[in-house]
């Protein structure tokens, strides 16, 4: 590395600043990804907001409570919550690498 | 207009304390410092000090609420002895590594076990590497001074700084103090300027864990590693000699007092005997240096008023003339000598100065030194010169060290 | 519930991207609690899954400034920092300490039951996954008698739960309540009240462990939900001395009916050992504590 080029750390004291992706892309740690059958989901089918309950219960905070529901896939970690919890089980945990089919 | 008055230490300390106008104060009581403690809370209670007081359930605790109400861009004090101080040492590592301008008092005393209330330096030698800069009171004078210096120098180097004095030698003994002028204070001292402030306004995570090595952040500034973020602290320790010494020079200015920055000499000039030590015990040295010059013999004293940063070269300086050198200290490092003498003979390693080192542990857990006992301490260490006897050696004053106390 | 939900402050304060493991209860339960208390919110969190969440130096996924603090301290940093905003007159600021039950129910009690006794105005925070997950899930004082832990292996844990929230209640709080992630809206509304409250409140989470509790990530939920069903977690909140069941427990209580332990334990890795004798006391304990509760509830 190029010590004359870098940008130095000016700080006296450890401060980390905000941003996304402080793990990484958290999405790599998943084995199953979560995937919506709009057909099912409630929001989606009735076009109207309503349910939203795998936005309420996603720990990371990935899903969008957007007509269709979201599910941002770079950060997703595939904990299966949405599906677990999701009253017309219109959620589907899928291997990775598999299709959606 | 002088405005004197006859003050025990802890009273000339809390003054001390008063004329800074610290935000937040939290103390926790413990022999011999808990009159201080006392006397702000009397301040505080009775309007003459604005400032929160926390009345913390421990002294982990009472710098703790230093260390955040810091970090919220609050001047902060806090006071302990003995023990109180063991018990905050995790604290002290973390107030340096956050780089907090916390003035602390150490009333020194000696450390459990076995209990004692009385003095000696064990409790803050014992933090000697924590990185908090270390001053030491000579006398109570010194002491109200020192603390107006301490918040100078740390708010300039957001370093914590140590402000020590002898438990009951100083801290009970009433001595006349010239008290500075509230205006002239407020004119050494500016406000106090976080460098990082804990705010909703610039949302941040402070102090979290650092990988071993550097790492860019989103911005693409190349962010420090542990090492990297701890070698700053040692950097800013370095150029901490040259800011006490501007803090004392320009405090004698305003004040008209000058306690010798980093090392303070008496009679150093043509001094061979030297001795050398850290508060009162080096004022009780002067005493026996001057009885030591009625018998011919020509002593003097380098007192270490700044322990941390050691002062290297002021040491190596003040002891040029010398031929042999007694250092007096009040604690030691177990299982090798005493604290001041190891970093006094590294101080002269490389410097053409090789001269008989005597190494005294003096007064542990109170006991009295006298000044005709340091002059006997020097009065054979010049012997032994005369004699041709140059090692060092290592000497426990007035205490009992025969062969059948082993241990 | 579902006007409920709309209710609640869309703002998402944890970036995404961090460091917690996948189905976190403690994750779900910040989440909501970050939204409750919004921006004006400055926290202390010693060392836990929280610190290790809130990101490794130079990056944090956190909107909200936090300051780190050691073990045992985390009472006395929210004490140092309400101390500071309040002598430079910063008094609209939230001050939030954060810790998990190894350093609330060991090392930190001391600091917190000080805290608490100078009436400092702070949200006292203690998410309880039952053990020191962060360092491997060894077992602390939360640990329920009868788990496995790192630290009880083979014969586990044989001491009972320190009853915390009870330790929490003498010290005439103004505002005490107990959460779950699992109960989102209830957690929210709670600390969307706490934050109105002024000196020091108590908020307690219990946090499914998905790796400590052993058990499938995907039922994180669902396992907090079976605490509540079972009576092992009570929701209520006591305000001003006044006990109140809330939510799910509030059902419960009036409807007279709680499902039986074993379908809680039952369901988690880390009981697998335990023993019929663990699971009676534990049973009697819960039922036990139930009927004290429905007492305080009716005055």
């Amino acid at each position: 590395m190029d010590e004359k080029s870098v940008k130095r750390d000016l700080n006296v004291s450890a401060l980390c600043v905000p941003a996304k992706g402080e793990a990484g892309r958290t999405g790599d740690w998943r084995d199953f990804r979560p995937v919506i059958d709009h057909k099912k989901c409630i929001p989606s089918s009735k076009n109207k907001a309503a349910c939203f309950l795998c936005w309420l219960y996603c720990p990371e905070g990935v899903v969008k409570m957007s007509i269709p529901v979201e599910i941002d896939m770079d950060y997703c970690k595939g904990c299966g919550i949405c599906a677990e919890e999701c009253p017309p089980n219109a959620i589907r945990m899928v291997r990775e690498g598999e299709n959606d089919g | 207009m002088a405005d004197v008055r006859i003050l025990t230490g802890n009273e000339a300390a809390a003054l001390g304390v008063k004329l800074c106008r610290p935000n937040v104060v939290a103390a926790y009581p413990i022999t011999p410092q808990s009159q201080l403690a006392e006397i702000l809370s009397r301040y505080v209670e009775g309007g003459e000090m604005r400032a929160e007081y926390v009345r913390v359930e421990g002294e982990h605790s009472a710098l703790t609420v230093c260390i955040s109400a810091s970090t919220v861009g609050a001047r902060t004090f806090t006071a302990t002895s003995s023990n109180g101080l063991l018990y905050m040492h995790e604290q002290l590592h973390w107030a340096a590594g956050s780089r907090l301008p916390v003035v602390m008092c150490v009333v020194n005393r000696g450390v459990g076990a076995p209990w004692s209330i009385f003095n000696d330096q064990q409790d803050s030698l014992a933090q000697r590497d924590t990185g908090w800069i270390q001053l030491y009171c000579r006398d109570n004078q010194e002491i109200i001074d020192t603390i107006i210096q301490a918040y100078w120098i740390a708010e300039s180097l957001y370093i914590p700084v140590m402000v020590c004095y002898d438990g009951f030698v100083l801290s009970h003994t009433m001595m006349p103090v010239d008290i500075p002028d509230a205006e002239e204070v407020r004119g050494f001292l500016p406000p106090y300027k976080a460098h990082t402030l804990l705010t909703p306004e610039a949302p941040r995570t402070i102090n979290s864990v650092l990988f071993p090595w550097r790492r860019l952040n989103p911005e693409g500034v190349l962010c420090d590693g542990y090492m990297e973020m701890r070698y700053k602290l040692q950097a800013a320790m370095t150029r901490a000699h040259g800011v006490i010494r501007k803090a004392n020079d320009d405090f004698a200015g305003v004040f008209g007092r000058d306690h010798g920055g980093l090392v303070w000499k008496y009679r150093c000039e043509d001094a061979e005997l030297v001795f050398s030590g850290m508060g009162s015990i080096a004022n009780e040295a002067t005493v026996a240096a001057d009885l030591l010059r009625e018998e011919g013999i020509p002593a003097g004293v380098a007192g270490v008023r700044t322990y941390r940063p050691f002062p290297r070269e002021e040491a190596a300086e003040a002891l040029r003339g010398a031929k042999a050198l007694v250092v007096l200290q009040k604690g030691l490092s177990y299982g090798y000598e005493g604290c001041l003498t190891s970093d006094l003979k590294a101080a002269l390693y490389g410097t053409p100065l090789l001269i008989p080192v005597v190494d005294v542990v003096a007064g542990l857990g109170g006991r009295d030194v006298k000044a005709r006992e340091i002059a006997g301490a020097g009065r054979d260490a010049w012997k032994d010169l005369q004699a041709g006897k140059l090692e060092n050696r290592s000497l426990w004053l007035n205490c009992y060290t025969g062969e059948d106390h082993a241990g | 519930m579902q006007d409920n939900l709309f209710k609640i402050n869309e703002t998402e304060y944890i970036l995404p991207g961090s460091r917690a493991c996948q189905g976190c209860g403690l994750t779900l339960a910040y989440r909501h609690m970050l939204k409750a208390l919004r921006e004006n919110t400055v926290l202390t969190i010693p060392a836990s899954c929280l610190c290790v969440l809130h990101g490794l130096y130079p990056i944090t996924p956190v909107t909200v400034p936090y300051l780190n603090t050691t073990f045992a301290s985390t009472a006395a940093s929210a004490s140092g920092i309400a101390a500071g905003l309040r002598a430079l007159n910063k008094t609209d600021i939230t001050v939030v300490a954060m810790a998990g039950d190894g350093s609330t129910y060991d090392m930190g009690i001391q600091a917190l039951s000080g805290a608490a006794e100078r009436t400092t105005d702070f949200i006292y925070v203690c998410y309880d996954n039952e053990g020191y997950m962060n360092t491997g899930t060894q077992r602390s004082s939360a640990t329920p008698m009868g788990a496995i832990t790192t630290t009880t292996p083979i014969l586990t844990k044989e001491h009972s739960k320190k009853d915390f929230v009870r330790i929490m209640e003498a010290h005439d709080l103004p505002y005490l309540a107990t959460t779950s992630p699992a109960y989102p809206i209830d957690l929210y509304e709670k600390f969307v009240k706490a934050k109105r409250i002024k000196g020091t409140r108590y908020m307690h989470i219990y946090s499914p462990c998905p790796p400590g509790w052993m058990f499938p990530a995907k039922d994180t939920v669902r396992m907090g939900q079976l605490a509540v069903e079972t009576g092992i977690v009570v929701l209520f909140e006591i305000e001003d001395g006044k006990f109140r069941f809330t939510g799910r427990s509030k059902t419960m209580a009036e409807r007279g009916k709680k499902q039986p332990i074993i379908n809680y334990v039952g369901k988690q890795g880390r009981f697998r050992k335990m023993s019929i004798e663990q699971l009676n006391r534990l049973q009697a304990w819960v039922d036990s504590r139930w009927n004290d509760y429905l007492r305080k509830a009716e005055g």
